[in-house]
């Protein structure tokens, strides 16, 4: 058996330090400035992991929502507009990559470099902030909203006007996503640049979309049997499809004429009033699924600006250096992060085919 | 606070300047405010047992009230049955959410796993210690606000002219807030209590970063990983179940949040929702959460074990690997608490033979523990006995807890009083008991005292008799059918309960004499040796209490099971080195040292 001597002290301990070297860095318990980067590196690590199981939880939520209705999040998609999620991610990317490079000139005891590329970061962020505003706003607006204030909602108390202007909407939006022509791409820009003004582009949108939007006859599902529990709830979550799947594709919903979701994933046109009763009452989901992971993920971009925004105020009072950068290093990795887990978000959520 | 972070921003200082004598960790600075911000583990883990230890009494107070409403089946606080069943209601919600997230969570890993991970390690503090402070912080604001709301509801039972003053509050759901009781329950503080839980859930987040990293970064040299002391392997499994699971908790209570608040409906079926998937998503955390519980006590089992036998622990690889068993394989048996909520038959059966498997490492450690006493010099000190205790103890919830994973019992069992007792075999009998083995293990290195010996172990018998006298019958009667989170029974089942009410006081007994025994050593307990165990892990080699920085001078890291190198000296009544007690023998050589 061997044994060791444990060193108290440290190197640390060995040498005294004066103020401005790296040994006013190194906490007490120590022993070398590598042991206590390290420790920070893993620890942040560690927390990234919980943010990650974190998220988890509402990708299981959405693969058990889009597993149990496939028709509704092909349907309901193409009311998000995919060319503003686009806009976002090409922000957070680039926002990534600013903040990479700034820890790279942190390292590389560009001061003046590494504030200017965080700033950069946190202005991509408002801009992510800004489009999300402009999305948000819009759902508001066409009775998307959260909760009950979504007309899909089978307690929606909304008037049917606002029922009407969003499938026009919508197909329009359909049309971006399946046809993807230059009129749609157009659209888009038109809509982001003019966002206050979305009805023109939703009228603009819905002469082109002819098809898909004429019939929208526009029933609200409020008007449904609230006493019935809709099929696709009565099987336990994620473990159904012994149950239902069999029924769906073969059995009893055809022999009552009703059409199997998967038919209309291959024909890529799904209106309101070809999915079966149970997919209608769900359709809301698809609204709060994507209200609860973009929100959820807004306010970690929010965190990060703020965090962002103190390591560049601590860099601008010359904190950083080679020496010593393990802020402005974990501060990046969290930015990642946000920037990842968009990364997934962004073709669930909008690129549904 | 500014005196403490300068010295210790001093580096060298620490171990060549000559310690004070007397000078310790707890007298090292004197005022309220360097208690406050402390970032010393160890004060950190003592401000942690006031906290946990109130949370016990709370929740263990409710106990006593929950097995006097049940001594017969009439109402026994109110005339009025309504009033009382909704007192009863408010009551064992209380119970269980405070004694769940509140003590039995945070107990080992934030009170003994704080004061002792880092001594183990030879370490001056852990990786993170002001993340450990914000973690202490988390918990007490966070477990305020939740004993607050639920207190609220008990109190408002009682007087509920005060709900038009301080509004509704309280919980009628269970610790496991299911939907829809959840959702429905409209003068329930859902929302608020969820807020509580999820703070504390920062709290047990935020320690288990800082063990991980701790043990990752800090271990001396000559520590490998296969030479820790096994309370730390199961305080790192804790830790990694805590970073894995508490997340999926956090995110499961904010959809209820917005389930309740915003009508979501995501577990609401006439919305298109599913009630089932609260379920997964609860139990996804919770029976993981089972293991942060029971893993560190499994942990200081391991210590005393070996150490009371006076021989090295048996079997040191199979005990630390099937920790991280445990922890792992504690992810895949969520399902087991679903077999009769409408999960399909397949899922049933492939979580029973999960559930199943866990009982392989857990048996692992048991008959290690068992063979590390054979042909041992046991001492039945009070450490030992509350060990022993747990062993037993668990072995019968252990076992019973297999009649629950097997599916044509649990469909029976589901639900009834059996289900009870199993989970307080492992939960109480096995974390508590086995908690208060590692306090008064740790006690004499904590306050530099030593406890009366025998009122310790006559307290560790009372508490044993009267917890099986409370929980035993559970088992008969919740095999008989007795349903759980009733206030009210049949009268066939009246004696029973008696037996049972009984059980709870004489356990209560037991507790206040142990709280006595510990607060008459602070006052006048003998002063503890440095080693009164001949444990030879490094946070022995340190005087009792420690000193502000740990460790006065260089510690050896060796095998923490090999005790050859310790003799029992009976002036000091503890246990020194052999080479030191050498040179007490010889004079002469003295002075060469």
């Amino acid at each position: 058996m061997s044994h060791a001597t444990i060193p108290t002290s440290g190197p640390g301990g060995h040498e005294p330090h004066a103020h401005g070297s790296p040994g006013q860095h190194l906490a007490h318990h120590f022993d070398t400035p590598q042991q206590q980067y390290g420790s920070a590196k893993l620890g942040m690590w560690v927390f990234l992991a919980t943010e990650i199981l974190m998220f988890g939880g509402l990708f299981v939520a959405y693969a058990v929502w889009r597993t149990n209705h496939p028709d509704v999040f092909l349907y309901a998609h193409t009311k998000l507009r995919w060319e503003l999620g686009f806009i976002n991610t090409m922000i957070l990317i680039t926002s990534s990559f600013t903040m990479a490079w700034a820890v790279r000139a942190s390292q590389l005891n560009q001061r003046g470099l590494s504030i200017l590329l965080m700033m950069v970061t946190v202005g991509g962020g408002f801009g992510f902030l800004g489009v999300k505003t402009i999305e948000y706003s819009e759902k508001y607006k066409h009775g998307l909203w959260v909760g009950p204030s979504n007309q899909f909602h089978p307690k929606y108390e909304g008037d049917i006007k606002d029922h009407d202007s969003h499938e026009g909407h919508g197909a329009a939006a359909g049309e971006h996503g399946a046809a993807a022509g230059e009129h749609a791409a157009a659209t888009g820009e038109h809509g982001a640049a003019k966002a206050a003004d979305t009805k023109t582009a939703d009228a603009h949108a819905a002469v082109a979309a002819a098809p898909a939007a004429a019939p929208a006859p526009a029933v609200k599902p409020v008007g449904a049997d609230k006493s019935m529990i809709p099929l696709g709830a009565q099987g336990p979550s994620g473990v159904k499809s012994e149950y239902l799947k069999q029924p769906t594709a073969t059995g009893v919903e055809q022999a009552m004429g009703i059409p199997d979701p998967r038919t209309h994933i291959a024909a890529h046109s799904l209106s309101y009033d070809s999915m079966p009763e149970y997919s209608k009452q769900s359709t809301h989901q698809f609204f709060q699924i994507y209200f609860m992971m973009t929100g959820l993920h807004t306010l970690h971009v929010i965190i990060g600006m703020v965090l962002i925004s103190w390591i560049a105020l601590r860099a601008s009072k010359g904190e950083f250096s080679h020496e010593f950068f393990t802020p402005v290093d974990l501060v990046g990795l969290y930015w990642h992060l946000v920037d990842l887990i968009w990364i997934f978000l962004f073709p669930l959520l909008y690129l549904i085919h | 606070m500014a005196t403490t972070v300068t010295n210790l921003g001093l580096p060298g200082s620490v171990p060549q300047q000559p310690q004070k004598p007397g000078d310790n960790y707890l007298n090292h600075s004197r005022s309220i405010l360097s208690w406050a911000f402390t970032l010393d583990h160890k004060r950190i883990g003592i401000m942690y047992m006031c906290g946990v230890l109130a949370a016990y009494a709370l929740g263990g107070f409710f106990a006593l009230m929950l097995r006097t409403e049940l001594i017969n089946p009439e109402p026994t606080f109110f005339k009025d049955p309504v009033q009382a069943w909704r007192f009863y209601n408010h009551m064992f919600t209380l119970h269980g959410a405070v004694m769940v997230f509140m003590f039995i969570i945070p107990a080992i890993p934030a009170i003994l796993g704080n004061f002792a991970l880092p001594l183990m390690l030879g370490a001056k503090d852990v990786a993170f210690p002001r993340l450990n402070l914000m973690s202490l912080y988390c918990w007490i604001g966070g477990g305020l606000f939740f004993a607050f709301i639920l207190l609220k509801g008990v109190i408002n039972v009682m007087f509920p002219g005060l709900i038009g003053y301080w509004g509704n509050g309280g919980l009628e759901t269970g610790w496991t807030f299911y939907t829809p009781y959840s959702t429905t329950t409209g003068d329930s503080a859902v929302t608020e209590a969820t807020l509580g839980a999820f703070i504390l859930g920062f709290s047990s987040i935020l320690t288990g970063v800082n063990f991980i990293a701790t043990i990752h970064m800090l271990r001396p040299r000559g520590m490998t990983w296969f030479r820790m002391p096994l309370f730390l392997w199961a305080i790192y499994s804790t830790a990694v179940i805590q970073i894995l699971a508490t997340p999926v908790l956090a995110i499961t209570l904010l959809l209820l949040c917005a389930e309740r608040v915003l009508h979501i409906g995501i577990f609401d079926p006439a919305m298109g929702g599913d009630p089932v998937l609260y379920q997964h998503f609860f139990w996804f955390y919770s029976h993981p959460a089972v293991y942060i519980m029971i893993l560190p006590a499994m942990g200081i089992i391991s210590e005393l074990m070996s150490v009371f036998s006076r021989k090295h622990i048996f079997g040191y690889k199979f005990i630390a690997i099937s920790s991280l068993a445990i922890a792992l394989l504690g992810f895949l048996v969520w399902g087991h608490h679903l077999f009769v909520s409408g999960q399909s038959a397949l899922a049933n059966a492939i979580f029973s033979l999960l559930t199943f498997s866990v009982a392989v490492p857990s048996a692992i450690k048991t008959f290690n523990w068992v063979f590390t006493m054979y042909k041992g010099d046991i001492r039945l000190k009070a450490p030992m006995v509350y060990a022993l205790i747990t062993i037993f103890l668990f072995s019968i919830g252990g076992l019973t807890g297999l009649f629950l994973g097997s599916l044509s019992t649990d469909i029976h069992l589901t639900d009834t009083y059996f289900v009870i007792a199993h989970f307080h075999y492992v939960m109480m009998g096995s974390v508590l008991f086995s908690f208060l083995g590692g306090l008064y293990y740790w006690w004499p290195k904590m306050f530099g005292k030593m406890y009366n010996e025998p009122v310790a172990i006559i307290a560790s018998l009372i508490a044993f008799i009267g917890f099986n006298l409370l929980f035993f019958v559970q088992f008969i009667m919740g095999a008989q059918g007795m349903p759980r989170r009733y206030a009210t029974y049949p009268a066939h089942f009246t004696i029973y309960h008696q037996i049972s009410t009984m059980g709870a006081y004489v356990m209560a007994t037991g507790m206040f004499l142990v709280l006595l025994n510990l607060i008459h050593s602070l006052l006048k307990g003998r002063q503890a040796p440095a080693n009164p165990w001949g444990s030879n892990s490094l946070e022995w080699q340190t005087p009792s209490p420690p000193p502000h920085d740990n460790f006065p001078g260089a510690v050896i890291a060796g095998d923490p099971y090999d005790f050859h190198r310790w003799k029992f000296v009976s002036d000091e009544e503890g246990w020194v080195p052999v080479e030191a007690e050498a040179d007490i023998d010889d004079d002469t050589n003295k002075a060469a040292h």
